[in-house]
């Protein structure tokens, strides 16, 4: 009863795990904070046309399907004649792999009993590629660091040892690059030792039922679902940040029979700085948001992913073109799930929550430049925070929560430990969460300095300072995020390069989630639990909720 | 007391069963049973059942020299929210501890997750003045003028226990104690646990959540201790009762009415340790242990006789067993993955044509359809049932019918209608399933510990282990397994082998280049005698070991390896040997070093345990005498999909030297050993039943 659908299934399931194991592997391996902290990673498994049959579970979307179509223009780069057991090919260039060049995307060709049946690939970020650093203030893509165009990193089984001096020469963590690369190399062989010993296990030589199987029932379901949902086209507009001015993020979402179509058409053109976001970046966050609502239990693969279109404007700042600066395509990249949430909502009214903190607040810290030269400590730090999750329909927002990344938060212990800062507050900031009769996610609070009376740096790339995340269906906005050094000093923008002087205290508030329906109608019940749990104050409970005891 | 003669009683109260093992002081088991467990009080089930064996054995109570007890009441309590009402004290300035946790969802793509509920709510989170740094300094002193208020918000919230964690309190405890003593002058009946106590390792937030868990359960742990004790010492039991922990080992009653978090999944440990002791009689170095009963499949890892351990893990995941939906405990444990795979595991079809079996579980009321008790779900038991694996007249010793009929109607009904298939088909189709969902969950499992299973030895136990072993075992690529004896009561079992122990982990950051011996010494010889006054009260006279870890990594990296340092005051002469250590480690892992990255060590780890006995080794049986069968019986082959014969064995007929080939069940009272087609069993001269898998044949 071979490749009965049962039998199919299992194996799928198998599929599934095996990209998880590559995915742990890689994990495990990295030497990046980000991607141990935030699990920023992806590694998926390949046919022979380059369609991609499972996704490890990751913790930030923004691999998801960017590695779907880097397969796709790598397979489509080289020919598959020439490809060999042991060959794996690699890039970082931002239009092709993940958005910016610290992602590297490796693809092996998987070979069973002589035969090319597949691909596995996985895409990692690597902590430093030279130019100005992990920053906005890149002018174009050559000020970010070194651009790595498709190429083959093993011949064989033999590194490319030139290109591994290459990567390292052009880094200020040469040691940690290495690591990182050899950590995908190995997540690659992961992938296709255990493909191959699957087909071996179950006795199948070629993928192509699989592939069919595991394509054709996820696009089926996928459809499905968009079939439920009333056809049309609806729009929205997001105001954002931006660097050195104001920018509007524009979405026409279409829902026909069999597909959706997302048009960033209107959207406003490329900041001077790294903020911009290439297309499959953009695509990434804006079809997972779409999918977290759409069949959120269909896996990820070419054939759930299908019925997905995303275009705009060559240039607008959500479809960046070479050479723009797009180091920090995340910040922006993260708000098209709002941007995309309000065309939605609109379809599906009792489904989509509002908006949120949404961009991550991530807080880069190191030594000021003259440390070095003095003897004074040097550091170098990431902290994330978040701040609080859009209410949902029927439910509150989450605070202090993650969305649509998947980060964790820093733990106060272990950072101080490892860094010559102290923590003198960390807690959620009452009244920040939107009103309504679900109320958003509160905010944070976040105070800290130096603890060994040394000057540092502060590199912001924040949004919703200016912006903050507005309800839905008569939910107020959130508080605003709000950065600042001692709290009687102005408040600084949300963009740049701060020096924290010793002694001097950084106030760090991230912030709240929108919330969502009428705050009136919120019932009495939760409104006096807000209050004892002071998440809410009395005036707020009076003023806006209309409460009285 | 005459060792010579004395005996050894286990007591395992699970969620369905009680298991009461008696055993002689060499550990030959004399006496099993399995009673209903009765949750009202617990320790009525386990006199029952402690009864029962010794009448078996016709022993006397003041032949009994030790006892050991575990009990699912821990872990219950917890996911059954029974305890008490709790309040937090942290550092002001950091209420939200709880709340803020790890600002992280546990599953990406649900927008309506709700996260785990903690316990304590942030009514209940109160704050004191004072802060010690990283290093263990003082900044700014405890506010003792506050304590009074403090008292008073925690009357006024009505905490009959309170959980204290202060940041940086592993580095320097001071001012947790100083508080306790305050709050304690104030409201005398107060239970308080202290983070550092419960668990002295960095991290607020998984430090702060296993002391709410402690606290939340201490007052209950401790009412039961002191009734359980007093029922058995009424009985004639005049040895002190021993509590299983998570960890492994042993602890006395005192200990374990301090820290009951380390009660949590005793149960499963016992199984580990019992699987441990079986691969040091069988000289198995790597093992992969398969417990798997009624509602979830427990694997673990067991290299060089000795189970794999963690230091974190989760109580009361709400979510499908999805990591991160739990409540973090951060304790020396057994490490272990649970999913929900067992013989009550729901089979359904989904909106994709998928079937799906588990987590969800009939339990044991109703239970699988096949037990006629109301249960209409098809599940695992039903297909096993259906292909003809579970012989009707003799499950469960024959105290519950099995209507065959009841589990092809499930089958049909739910699978086979949505999927147009018969009900054989159906019961093919769960079991490949739940097999590999337990074989890909075991492949993870070992992958994130850097570790391989094709070559392991395979010990499965449990009411379903032996049942399922050689399908999960065909895709977990593993060719050998080895079922114990009373696989059915094997984590009892397993009691009987633990060690009295105390593992304490602690953190202090040190890096390789500047390594503080004096500090670093010191810290071990306060660890060292906390550990060996806890062991000792348990094990008065017994010759102690002890056992020390490092847990390192690279700079930068999240992952630890862990190294073991010698038992003695580390001199100079040590860190490169550490360092050399960690790099071999290392690059077994993940096969190479990184040769410039600075290397450090956040935790560290100190056990004192008591020698276990020495494993006796058996002799390989001489003979290889083919067995006739007891009996015939038509089942469905899992190799082929067909139907077939099977040899039917009856394991308290077969001797040591006894082969027989595949496909063949081997029945007992508790459980069913199925031999599949590809597979051939022996028995070995302790009474093991060895599964081998048939090299020339492969599916």
């Amino acid at each position: 009863m071979t490749n009965s659908n049962t039998r199919l299934q299992v194996m799928w399931n198998r599929l599934l795990a095996v990209v998880e194991e590559q995915g742990q592997a890689l994990i495990r391996a990295a030497f990046s904070p980000i991607v141990r902290e935030c699990g920023d990673i992806s590694a998926g498994i390949f046919d022979l046309r380059g369609r991609m049959l499972a996704q490890a579970v990751t913790g930030t979307p923004g691999h998801i399907n960017t590695m779907a179509e880097a397969v796709k223009t790598l397979r489509g780069r080289f020919d598959l004649r020439d490809m060999r057991p042991g060959d794996i090919y690699m890039t970082n260039d931002p239009w092709i792999a993940s958005g910016h060049l610290n992602d590297f995307l490796l693809m092996m060709p998987v070979f069973f009993r002589g035969r090319a049946v597949g691909f596995t690939s996985c895409t990692s970020h690597l902590v430093d590629l030279g130019g100005l650093g992990m920053g906005p203030e890149g002018s174009d893509i050559y000020d970010e660091g070194l651009l790595i165009p498709p190429c083959k990193l093993v011949d064989g089984g033999e590194l490319n040892a030139l290109l591994m001096a290459i990567v390292k020469a052009n880094s200020r963590e040469p040691v940690a690059n290495e690591g990182d690369i050899y950590a995908l190399v190995a997540c690659c062989e992961t992938g296709a030792r255990r493909l191959a010993g699957m087909m071996e296990e179950f006795g199948i030589e070629r993928l192509d039922e699989l592939a069919d199987f595991i394509i054709d029932t996820s696009y089926r379901g996928t459809v499905e679902r968009i079939g439920d949902l009333p056809k049309g086209t609806r729009t929205n507009v997001l105001k954002v940040d931006g660097y050195e001015r104001g920018i509007e993020l524009h979405a026409a979402l279409t829902i026909e029979d069999d597909c959706i179509l997302l048009d960033f058409d209107g959207t406003s053109g490329l900041s001077a700085k790294g903020i911009n976001v290439p297309l499959n970046y953009a695509t990434a966050y804006s079809v997972f948001a779409l999918r977290c609502i759409i069949g959120p239990d269909i896996p990820n693969n070419a054939g759930s992913l299908a019925p997905f279109r995303v275009v705009g404007p060559k240039n607008c700042i959500l479809n960046a073109q070479p050479p723009a600066p797009v180091a920090m395509r995340h910040t922006l990249g993260q708000m098209t799930p709002d941007l995309v949430y309000g065309c939605l909502s609109q379809v599906l009214p009792d489904q989509v929550p509002a908006e949120g903190a949404s961009c991550m607040y991530d807080l880069p810290l190191r030594h000021v430049p003259e440390a070095v030269a003095r003897g004074d400590t040097q550091f170098a730090l990431e902290l994330v925070f978040s701040g609080g999750t859009g209410a949902r329909p029927g439910l509150d927002g989450l605070s202090a929560t993650a969305f649509p990344s998947g980060v964790w938060g820093s733990q106060v212990e272990t950072t101080e430990a490892v860094a010559p800062v102290l923590f003198e507050r960390r807690e959620l900031k009452p009244d920040s969460g939107g009103a309504g009769k679900m109320r958003g996610g509160l905010g944070q609070h976040i105070e800290l300095r130096s603890s060994t009376g040394e000057d540092f740096m502060l590199f912001l790339s924040v949004e919703r300072v200016l912006n903050p995340a507005r309800g839905r269906n008569g939910g107020r906005e959130g508080a605003a995020g709000r950065i600042c050094i001692g709290d009687d000093r102005p408040d600084l923008p949300g963009k740049g390069e701060v020096r924290v002087k010793a002694g001097e205290t950084l106030v760090f508030e991230t912030p709240g989630g929108g919330g969502f329906g009428d705050p009136r109608a919120r019932s009495r019940q939760d409104v006096e639990r807000d209050l004892e749990e002071e998440l809410i104050s009395d005036e707020v409970a009076r003023e806006t909720y209309g409460f009285t005891r | 007391m005459n060792i010579e003669n004395g005996l050894r009683l286990a007591v395992d109260i699970g969620g369905t069963f009680t298991d009461s093992v008696l055993a002689d002081v060499q550990g030959r088991i004399i006496a099993s049973t399995k009673t209903p467990t009765t949750p009202e009080n617990p320790a009525l089930g386990a006199l029952e059942g402690a009864r029962r064996v010794m009448s078996q054995a016709d022993a006397d109570w003041s032949k009994v020299m030790s006892f050991i007890h575990g009990t699912t009441l821990a872990t219950n309590a917890l996911i059954e929210r029974r305890g008490a009402v709790v309040a937090t004290v942290t550092t002001e300035g950091f209420r939200d501890i709880l709340e803020i946790a790890n600002e992280r969802r546990y599953s990406p793509y649900d927008i309506n997750l709700v996260k785990p509920d903690l316990i304590v709510p942030r009514s209940r989170a109160f704050t004191i003045g004072g802060r010690m740094n990283a290093g263990g300094h003082v900044l700014r002193p405890l506010d003792e003028a506050s304590v009074s208020r403090l008292a008073d918000q925690i009357t006024a919230c009505n905490a009959g226990a309170v959980a204290i964690c202060l940041l940086h309190a592993y580095a320097d405890a001071t001012h947790e104690l100083r508080l306790r003593e305050l709050l304690k002058a104030l409201l005398p009946d107060l239970v308080i646990s202290l983070s550092h106590e419960v668990s002295p390792e960095a991290r607020e937030f998984d430090r702060l959540s296993t002391t709410i868990a402690n606290a939340y359960i201490q007052p209950l742990i401790a009412g039961y201790l002191g009734e359980f004790q007093t029922r058995f010492a009424r009985e004639g039991l005049t040895c002190p009762i021993l509590m299983m922990t998570a960890g492994g080992g042993m602890s006395t009653m005192e200990t374990a009415a301090r820290l009951p978090i380390r009660l949590v999944e005793s149960g499963p440990a016992g199984g580990a340790i019992l699987a441990a002791r079986v691969a040091a009689e069988t000289g198995a170095r790597e093992v992969l242990s398969f417990d798997m009963g009624g509602t979830t499949a427990k694997l673990c890892l067991i290299d060089d006789f000795r189970p794999q351990t963690a230091r974190k893990f989760e109580i009361a995941r709400a979510a499908r067993f999805i990591r991160g939906s739990g409540m973090p405990v951060r304790i020396p444990v057994i490490e272990m993955i649970e999913i929900g795979a067992g013989g009550g595991s729901i089979a359904h079809v989904d909106r994709l044509g998928r079937l799906q079996v588990g987590p969800e579980s009939a339990g044991s009321m109703p239970g699988p359809a096949a037990f006629a008790r109301g249960g209409a779900d098809p599940t695992v038991t039903d297909a096993d049932v259906v292909q003809g694996l579970i012989e009707p007249g003799r499950f469960a010793e024959g105290r519950l019918a099995i209507d065959v009929d009841a589990a092809k109607s499930a089958l049909e009904r739910v699978v086979g209608a949505a999927l147009e298939l018969g009900a054989a088909r159906a019961a093919h189709g769960i079991s490949e399933i739940v097999d590999g969902n337990m074989a890909n969950a075991g492949r993870m499992h070992a992958v994130e510990s850097g570790k391989d299973l094709g070559t392991r030895l395979m010990i499965a136990f449990g009411g379903n282990g032996p049942l399922h072993a050689t399908r999960v075992a065909r895709r977990a690529g593993i060719e050998r397994i080895l079922i114990p004896r009373d696989p059915g009561v094997g984590s009892a079992v397993g009691f009987l082998h633990a060690p009295v122990s105390y593992e304490i982990v602690r953190t202090r950051y040190v890096t390789v280049n500047a390594f503080d011996l004096d500090g670093l010494n010191a810290f071990f010889k306060e660890m060292t005698a906390e550990a060996r006054a806890v062991v000792r009260a348990g094990a008065p006279e017994a010759a102690l070991k002890q056992r020390r870890l490092a847990f390192m990594r690279y700079r930068g990296q999240g992952h630890e390896v862990e190294v073991a340092l010698p038992d003695r005051t580390l001199k100079e002469s040590d860190i490169p040997d550490l360092r050399r250590s960690f790099e071999k480690e290392y690059s077994r892992q993940f096969s190479r070093t990184v040769p410039d990255m600075p290397i450090e060590i956040l935790n560290w780890s100190l056990q004192v345990s008591t020698e276990p006995r020495k494993p006796e080794r058996y002799p390989a049986p001489t003979s290889k005498r083919q067995v006739r069968p007891t009996g015939r019986r038509s089942i469905l082959c899992d190799v082929t999909g067909e139907w077939c014969e099977a040899d039917v064995h009856d394991r308290a007929m077969l001797r040591p030297g006894d082969f027989l080939n595949g496909p063949a069940l081997i029945i007992e009272p508790q459980t069913t050993t199925f031999v599949s087609a590809d597979f051939s069993a022996h028995l070995d001269s302790a009474g093991n039943i060895w599964l081998v898998r048939n090299p020339e044949e492969k599916p």
